[in-house]
């Protein structure tokens, strides 16, 4: 085998729940195997020992909701190779894109007890929308079989399989029965990306759209489904508003049953 | 239609409390039997191995974007319709491995997977997925390239069919003549009786094998009259389906209307989801990956079930082809209506109704080809 430079990973983090990078310490049986392929330079959730920059890889987790993180994004996309965003809040803002829908400065005056400390944006965005991303992987939390897919690809220098279909594709692939035709529970699995096994249908659940919009995906269609369902409009604006609510199809949607 | 049942079959009588006998004389000829068993709320096809195993007393109310499974207390063993999975999981299985190489000194060795086949028997298959299996037969088995992976399935199952005597509300084999009684394909097909407390199968063997079955299950001859008797079940099934579909020049019709403005109407409600391909008996479309180790010494070549509603199924260099909705709703509309004649022959579709039923759209085939049709009148 041809011997390569074991490649230099950072691991980052912004506003986020620390979850997505967890899944890389949450691989177990592949863990060593992926630590001896590269060498984790900078990854303070697992070591102190930073290595400096620049680095071949960054995975990125977390949405940029402050000043100080769009300077320390930059900083970060400067010294990466490959700058790849792990996980919902960092392709999409995740569940702290919520505030997006309102007015921030409301939420501060109540939280907290000194609103003058506090520094922030007015919107929680995607990496994306702030310095150039090379890939991006979906999930609340991320797949770990996804992550481990990515980084061999990778290492390999070939395309991930990383689908960007429905849900719908995983669950009949693993034999689910369709919990919305065959219960009549709304689920978000026709228009949300695969990636995470089809979890929720397979446990008689609806999909809760932790992978974010799928490629094309006909959000207008599906609520009207929802409402012959018997969803109220409440209800409607409340599905799409979750961890992905600033994708923009989710957003779009949600917005559209505000009015 | 249905047309005349082959002369040269055998006909016997099964009693029902004789039909654990028959499901031991499957197994106990090597086979995995396989049928229809309730989970999940649904009619899900599994292993079986007891009567206890069958849905006794259930059936199924299907509409279109609605499947509700229903205890109704009769003692009906095939009392329900279809379910939402079709026996092509078995044959021609959603994820299969198809090579795997390692790295050597001298270089690179492939190895084609050959996973055993197992022998199995599939109970409970209804008239049009018969017509399914005859289809895929046509596209997997035929011309230059046969499919490894279902030929060796395929060329291993006992079929034992059971003809309809409930229609669901999404059926319309009547309108593609797939049903609803078998008229070729299996081994067996069985008519299940429920008459004054009396509850037995009349069983039509068109094999050997399939007497060597009914036989050590006990089974009689059955008379003229009890074999008209079945006939009369999937008569009286026939005139309940209510879902038509006119196939005069369908073919055609669609061929023609490739930019009727229908398409774009149906793609606002289409989801672009791919379940009405993935349940579809006769849907075969795959993709293959290419997946490697960390250390790139070994690589697995995995192929798995696709749909022509993903945006990677046309991609070709520089996009995909069908990257709007209404292509790809009208590409899988027209091949299985239209343009498979061209290809193998035959219909693509088999009118088992499940592409309609399981659209979270509820989007009825039925009603856009009628649709397109009557635009043609004014």
């Amino acid at each position: 085998m041809a011997q390569h430079k074991k490649p230099k990973v950072a691991v980052w983090k912004f506003a986020s729940c620390d979850g997505c990078q967890l899944s890389l310490l949450d691989c177990e049986d592949e863990l060593l195997a992926v630590a001896g392929e590269i060498q984790i330079a900078n990854f303070l959730e697992a070591s102190r020992a930073v290595v400096n920059g620049p680095y071949d890889v960054s995975l990125v987790e977390g949405s940029i909701t402050t000043p100080h993180d769009i300077v320390r994004i930059q900083q970060v996309r400067k010294q990466s190779k490959y700058l790849i965003t792990i996980g919902a809040c960092a392709t999409a803002g995740g569940i702290q894109a919520l505030r997006n829908f309102k007015n921030v400065k409301d939420y501060i005056t109540a939280v907290y007890a000194h609103p003058e400390y506090i520094e922030t944006l007015a919107l929680s965005t995607p990496i994306a929308a702030n310095v150039e991303v090379d890939f991006e992987l979906r999930g609340c939390p991320i797949n770990k079989y996804q992550l481990i897919e990515v980084i061999c690809a990778l290492l390999n220098n070939r395309k991930p399989n990383i689908p960007k279909y429905s849900v719908c594709l995983e669950c009949k692939q693993n034999g689910n029965v369709c919990v919305m035709v065959a219960q009549g529970v709304s689920c978000l699995g026709p228009v949300t990306q695969a990636g995470c096994g089809a979890l929720c249908p397979a446990y008689n659940r609806g999909c809760f759209g932790c992978f974010g919009p799928k490629e094309t995906p006909n959000t207008i269609s599906l609520s009207n489904r929802f409402s012959d369902l018997g969803m109220k409009k409440d209800d409607i604006i409340r599905i799409y508003r979750t961890y992905n609510a600033f994708a923009e199809p989710f957003r779009k949607e949600s917005e559209a049953y505000e009015r | 239609m249905n047309k005349a049942t082959t002369s040269s079959n055998r006909h016997y009588i099964l009693q029902s409390g004789d039909f654990q006998r028959l499901l031991d004389s499957i197994i106990g000829n090597g086979y995995r039997c396989l049928g229809p068993t309730v989970q999940d709320q649904a009619i899900v096809l599994d292993d079986v191995s007891s009567v206890k195993d069958l849905p006794v007393g259930w059936s199924d109310n299907q509409q279109a974007a609605a499947y509700r499974l229903q205890k109704n207390g009769s003692p009906a063993f095939f009392g329900y319709v279809l379910g939402p999975g079709s026996w092509k999981k078995f044959l021609y299985p959603a994820r299969e491995r198809l090579l795997t190489t390692t790295r050597s000194r001298s270089g690179w060795k492939a190895e084609a997977s050959a996973e055993p086949v197992q022998k199995m028997a599939f109970l409970g298959i209804r008239p049009c997925e018969l017509q399914a299996l005859a289809v895929l037969d046509k596209v997997l088995l035929e011309g230059t390239y046969a499919d490894p992976v279902y030929r060796a399935r395929r060329s291993q199952i006992l079929v034992i069919a059971v003809n309809c005597a409930e229609v669901g509300g999404t059926c319309f084999c009547d309108s593609m003549s797939t049903g609803p009684k078998a008229v070729s394909g299996f081994d067996l097909a069985l008519t299940e009786i429920i008459t004054d407390g009396k509850h037995h199968f009349v069983v039509e063997s068109a094999t050997a094998k399939g007497d060597e079955i009914v036989k050590l299950a006990h089974g009689v001859s059955a008379s003229d009259q009890e074999i008209s008797k079945a006939d009369a079940v999937s008569t009286a099934a026939a005139k309940k389906l209510s879902k038509k579909l006119n196939t005069i020049g369908v073919k055609d019709l669609l061929a023609r209307n490739l930019t009727h403005p229908r398409w774009k109407e149906t793609a606002g409600r289409c989801l672009t989801c791919s379940n009405c391909t993935l349940v579809c008996p006769t849907c075969f479309c795959i993709t293959v990956e290419d997946y490697t180790d960390l250390k790139g010494n070994s690589a697995e070549r995995v192929r798995r079930w696709d749909s022509c509603f993903t945006m990677d199924h046309s991609y070709i260099h520089g996009g995909s082809i069908r990257n709007t909705p209404d292509s790809r709703y009208r590409q899988w509309l027209t091949h299985k209506f239209s343009s498979w004649w061209e290809q193998y022959g035959i219909s693509g579709c088999v009118g088992c109704g499940r592409c309609i039923t399981w659209c979270p759209a509820a989007i009825d085939v039925t009603e856009e080809i009628q649709a397109i049709r009557d635009s043609e009148k004014t």
